[in-house]
């Protein structure tokens, strides 16, 4: 399994790197804004789950969801936006944009590990995510 | 702050004594975490004040509040999945075949904490069976030992936090409502809820038979005793041909012959049978 970080934060990369390995993800990609995750995709890294950031310079995390679902090849790409912005409305944006998940920070190791098994991506030997999660975001 | 042997002795006498759950000796680290913040709550410099407190003043509030900060639980969203793929393909389309004539269904969570176990069930009904709206009586019912659980559960409020841990995104905004910097279950979710206080080894307030119990991560906490009397007399509340779902590390085996095991999609829930 591949993922991409994109938090303009190092720090927050670095935490969020070490969960996905904890996870058995072998390959991690991080980008500190929209437009360096997107050169890093035209470059030919192939993740499976992008965690995405929302409030970055240059480009922001809705911008990025934007531009990962208008480049065919890039659909297939598991989109977990990972983000201090809380509001419902928000959300909504973001999963009508294409995003499958959302987390909100604060958050505990435990949720993103939840949150990385209901789209399917878990350590071989973890339980299951939520039973109604396998539906995802809104496409 | 680690606690002193003897209060940690008086905390697992008073624990037992009101929940009939055991804390080993391992646990003292249990007594340090969950009782450090209700030293704030009371003013008193650190967990062995608060001890000191209720050992001294023989205050039955503050040992109430001791025995709910040693008895409540972390929780989840839809937690472990599995029970609640039962539920959905397994235990609800049979029960509302067998009870279309009825058309009543009650469910117990017999140990609900904060209320997301029963709220998650609810949550499942709406997208799932919309067709119980239509004519069915449909009562999901939450229990706890624990005043404030209940109260929150009532409350249906929750922090970021707590619906970061395993409630699906989609989900939370269909079924929630943001108030500030919490989210409120909506009136679909909670209109068929109600929560009470009833102690599992206590005295307890008359309720309806049930179709279906949750009794998950509970028994772990009682001896093999206190487990088989709480286990038979949740029993004696389900309704015949109703079901039971227990916690992945229980088993009723050995301790009540009436529930059937019937293995499915990698958990087990236990039917009683109609006749």
């Amino acid at each position: 399994m591949k993922a991409l970080v994109v938090d303009d934060s190092r720090a927050m990369r670095s935490i969020l790197s070490r969960i996905l390995r904890k996870v058995g993800v072998e390959e991690i990609n991080e980008a500190a804004d929209g437009s360096q995750a997107v050169a890093c995709l035209e470059a030919g890294a192939s993740p499976d789950v992008a965690l995405v950031d929302w409030n970055m310079p240059v480009m922001n995390g809705l911008e990025l969801v934007n531009a990962l679902r208008s480049r065919k090849e890039w659909r297939r790409i598991a989109i977990v936006m990972v983000t201090t912005e809380s509001d419902q409305s928000q959300m909504v944006r973001a999963l009508a944009a294409g995003a499958h998940e959302y987390l909100i920070k604060p958050f505990d190791e435990g949720s993103l590990i939840q949150k990385l098994a209901m789209l399917g991506f878990q350590a071989p030997s973890a339980a299951t995510g939520p039973a109604l999660a396998a539906q995802g975001g809104s496409h | 702050m680690t606690v002193a042997a003897e209060h940690f002795r008086y905390v697992q006498q008073l624990v037992m004594e009101r929940s009939a759950i055991v804390l080993t000796e391992d646990k003292s680290y249990l007594v340090d975490a969950r009782l450090a913040p209700l030293a704030r709550a009371i003013g008193v410099a650190d967990v062995n004040g608060v001890v000191d407190h209720a050992r001294s003043r023989r205050d039955p509030a503050l040992e109430q509040r001791i025995v709910e900060a040693l008895t409540t639980n972390e929780t989840s969203w839809f937690r472990d999945t599995r029970p609640f793929h039962a539920l959905e393909h397994l235990v609800l389309p049979a029960l509302i075949e067998r009870k279309r004539a009825s058309r009543v269904l009650r469910v117990w969570s017999a140990a609900c904490s904060t209320g997301q176990e029963l709220y998650s069930l609810a949550i499942l009904l709406e997208e799932k069976f919309p067709q119980l709206r239509r004519g069915w009586q449909v009562e999901l019912v939450g229990t706890d030992l624990n005043t404030e659980m209940v109260r929150r559960a009532t409350e249906g409020l929750y922090s970021n936090l707590e619906v970061n841990r395993g409630m699906p995104a989609n989900l939370l905004v269909r079924y929630f409502e943001k108030e500030g910097a919490h989210w409120r279950a909506r009136e679909t979710v909670r209109d068929r809820s109600r929560f009470v206080k009833l102690n599992l080894v206590g005295k307890w307030p008359p309720m309806p038979t049930f179709d279906v119990v949750l009794l998950r991560n509970v028994l772990i906490y009682f001896d093999t005793k206190v487990k088989t009397e709480v286990l038979c007399r949740v029993v004696k509340q389900m309704a015949r041909g109703g079901y039971m779902l227990l916690g992945t590390a229980e088993t009723p085996s050995g301790l009540c012959p009436d529930l059937v095991p019937m293995p499915t999609d990698g958990t087990v829930v236990y039917h009683l049978p109609v006749g």
